[in-house]
C-alpha cells in the first residue's frame, strides 16, 4: 500500500526527549506511524506523516510532545475566515472513518 | 423507524433534564435486555437489519445524517458476563453498528460516548470524545457494578481526544487502545490485547475513498443550483445568433464544462487521489481540471482561427481547473493525512488562485461572446 504524504516541513509537531521516558503510548496512539523507538526512548522518524491529530501529546503522561493540533480541512478554515461560527467542523468531512457525520446538530452546539 | 435522539438530552423543551444513565430499551435496533446490579441494560446483535443499512446509505448521502445518533450510555453486545471486555465507541449509529457487525458471535459491553452523534475520530478531534466524557459516563452507567475487571478497550482513533493516563486517574479504568479498523478487532482481542503495526497504520484506501463520492457532490448541489442557470443565461449575451439560441448552444455547453469540473473535483479526484500528481490536494485538482477542460474544449470544437475562439477556450482551461482545484482542496478535510499547517499554507496560494482564475475565466468568457 503506497503511503500518501502531505506538504513538506509544515507540521508543528516537537518531542523533547529529555522529558521522553520511553513508553511507548505516542507510537501506540500515532495513526501514521510518526514516532519509533531507539534504545532509550521515542524519536520522530517521519515528521510529514504526522496530521497534527494531538494523540500523541494528549496521551504523553510526561508531557514530552508538544504539536498544535487542529483539524486539516480546508472549509474549516474556509467557514472560519466567513465568520461561520455555527459551523465549527467541516461540511463534508468525514475524518476519513468512512462514517460520514460531523457538523454540529444545530441545536446542540 | 430510526431511533428518535431530538426528544432526550439537549434538544428536548425542557434543558434542565439529566440524561438517562441507561439507554432506552425502545430504540429499533435494541433485540432485548440484560439484568445487572444498575437495571435492564439494553442488549443488540451483531446483525444489522435492513433498516440499519438503509439508515447508513442515506447518512452517506447526507440525508439525516445529523441525527443519526443512538442513547449514550452502556449495551450488552451477546451475552456479557462480569469478566468480558468492555468497548468504547461514539453514539453515531453507524459507528455503533460497524462495531456491533464486527464482533459477530462474541459477548462484550459496548459504551457508547455522548458525541452528539458524530463519528470517534471527528469527535475525539472535537473533545467531544474526551476524558471527561468518558468519566462522566463510566459513572453514570454503572460500570464499576457491572464488571470486576477495571479496563476498557478504546478506537485508537479515539486518542486525539482522550488522555489515557488522566483517565485511569480520574475513573480506575485502563485504557488500552484497540485497532483502527473494526475489523481487526476480534484478532486484536484473540491476541490478548495486542495491535500489530499494520492494525495501527490509517491508510486511506480505494474503498474509503469511493465512499466519500455521494457526500461530496451532496455538497456541490446549493451552488449548483444558483451557478448552472447563471451560466445558461450568460451565454446567451453577445454571440452570433439571438439570445436564446446562444443561451442554447454556448450557455449549454458553459453548463457542462462546469458540471464537468465539479465530477472532476467530487468523483475522479477522490478515486485518483494517490496517482494525480502534486501533494496539495489544489495542485492535483489543477491538473485534473486541465485534463477535463482540455477534453470538454475538444468537445465544443471552438474555432482556434479566430479570437473568439481563442479566448473561450483560454477562458474554460482557467474555469475549470480552478473549480475542481477548489473541491480538491476541500476534500482535505475528508482525507486521513491532512494536517492543519497544511492546509492553511496550501489555501494561502490556492484559494486566491482559485478565485482569480475563477473570476477571470468568467470575464474572459462573457468577452468572447461579446466579439463573437
Amino acid at each position: 500500500m503506497n503511503r500518501l504524504t502531505y506538504l513538506k516541513n509544515v507540521v508543528t509537531l516537537k518531542l523533547d526527549e529529555g522529558k521522553c521516558t520511553g513508553c511507548g503510548m505516542c507510537l501506540e496512539v500515532c495513526p501514521h506511524e510518526v514516532f519509533k523507538m531507539n534504545t532509550r526512548h521515542a524519536e520522530i522518524r517521519d515528521r510529514d506523516a504526522c496530521m497534527e491529530c494531538g494523540a500523541c501529546s494528549r496521551n504523553c503522561p510526561f508531557d514530552a510532545i508538544t504539536v498544535q493540533t487542529g483539524v486539516g480541512c480546508a472549509a474549516a478554515v474556509i467557514n472560519a475566515m466567513l465568520g461561520r461560527t455555527d459551523q465549527p467542523c467541516c461540511g463534508p468531512i468525514d475524518c476519513g472513518d468512512s462514517s460520514v457525520a460531523s457538523k454540529e446538530k444545530g441545536c446542540c452546539g | 423507524m430510526l431511533p428518535t435522539y431530538s426528544d432526550s438530552a439537549c434538544c428536548g423543551a425542557t434543558p434542565a433534564e439529566a440524561p438517562e444513565p441507561i439507554p432506552r430499551l425502545d430504540q429499533g435496533f435494541v433485540v432485548g435486555s440484560i439484568s445487572t446490579p444498575v437495571g435492564s441494560v439494553p442488549r443488540v446483535s451483531s446483525e444489522l437489519q435492513w433498516r440499519d443499512r438503509w439508515g447508513a446509505f442515506k447518512a452517506r448521502w447526507g440525508v439525516g445524517r445529523m441525527d443519526y445518533a443512538i442513547d449514550p450510555g452502556l449495551y450488552a453486545l451477546g451475552n456479557p458476563d462480569r469478566e468480558s471486555p468492555v468497548l468504547v465507541s461514539a453514539n453515531y449509529k453507524m459507528s455503533f453498528d460497524r462495531l456491533r457487525s464486527a464482533l459477530s458471535g462474541r459477548d462484550v459491553w459496548v459504551l457508547a460516548l455522548d458525541t452528539k452523534g458524530i463519528n470517534v475520530w471527528c469527535a475525539a478531534g472535537k473533545g467531544t470524545f474526551g476524558t471527561e466524557e468518558l468519566v462522566k459516563r463510566i459513572d453514570t452507567s454503572g460500570l464499576k457494578e457491572i464488571v470486576d475487571h477495571r479496563s476498557m478497550i478504546l478506537p485508537q482513533l479515539g486518542a486525539p481526544g482522550v488522555a489515557a493516563h488522566t483517565t485511569k486517574k480520574l475513573s480506575g479504568f485502563g485504557v488500552r487502545y484497540g485497532p483502527i479498523k473494526v475489523e481487526d478487532l476480534p484478532a486484536y482481542i484473540d491476541a490478548g490485547f495486542k495491535a500489530t503495526s499494520i492494525m495501527r497504520l490509517k491508510t486511506f484506501p480505494l474503498k474509503e475513498r469511493a465512499a466519500l463520492i455521494p457526500i461530496e457532490l451532496v455538497e456541490t448541489i446549493k451552488p449548483t443550483l444558483i451557478i448552472v442557470p447563471v451560466l445558461f443565461l450568460l451565454g446567451g449575451i453577445g454571440g452570433p445568433a439571438g439570445f436564446w439560441a446562444n443561451a442554447l448552444h454556448e450557455g449549454s455547453f458553459a453548463v457542462l464544462a462546469f458540471l464537468s469540473a465539479i465530477v472532476g473535483g467530487a468523483v475522479i479526484h477522490p478515486l485518483l487521489l494517490p496517482y494525480l500528481p502534486g501533494r496539495a490536494f489544489s495542485a492535483k485538482g489543477l491538473v485534473l481540471g486541465a485534463v477535463v477542460a482540455t477534453i470538454m474544449l475538444f468537445l465544443q470544437g471552438y474555432d482556434l482561427s479566430i479570437w473568439a475562439g481563442r479566448l473561450g477556450s483560454l477562458a474554460w482551461l482557467l474555469i475549470i481547473p480552478a473549480v475542481t482545484a477548489y473541491l480538491a482542496m476541500n476534500f482535505t478535510g475528508a482525507s486521513t493525512y491532512t494536517s492543519l499547517s497544511g492546509v492553511n499554507k496550501e489555501m494561502r496560494w490556492a484559494l486566491p488562485l482559485e478565485i482569480g482564475m475563477g473570476g477571470g475565466g468568467l470575464l474572459i468568457w462573457v468577452a468572447s461572446r461579446l466579439i463573437a
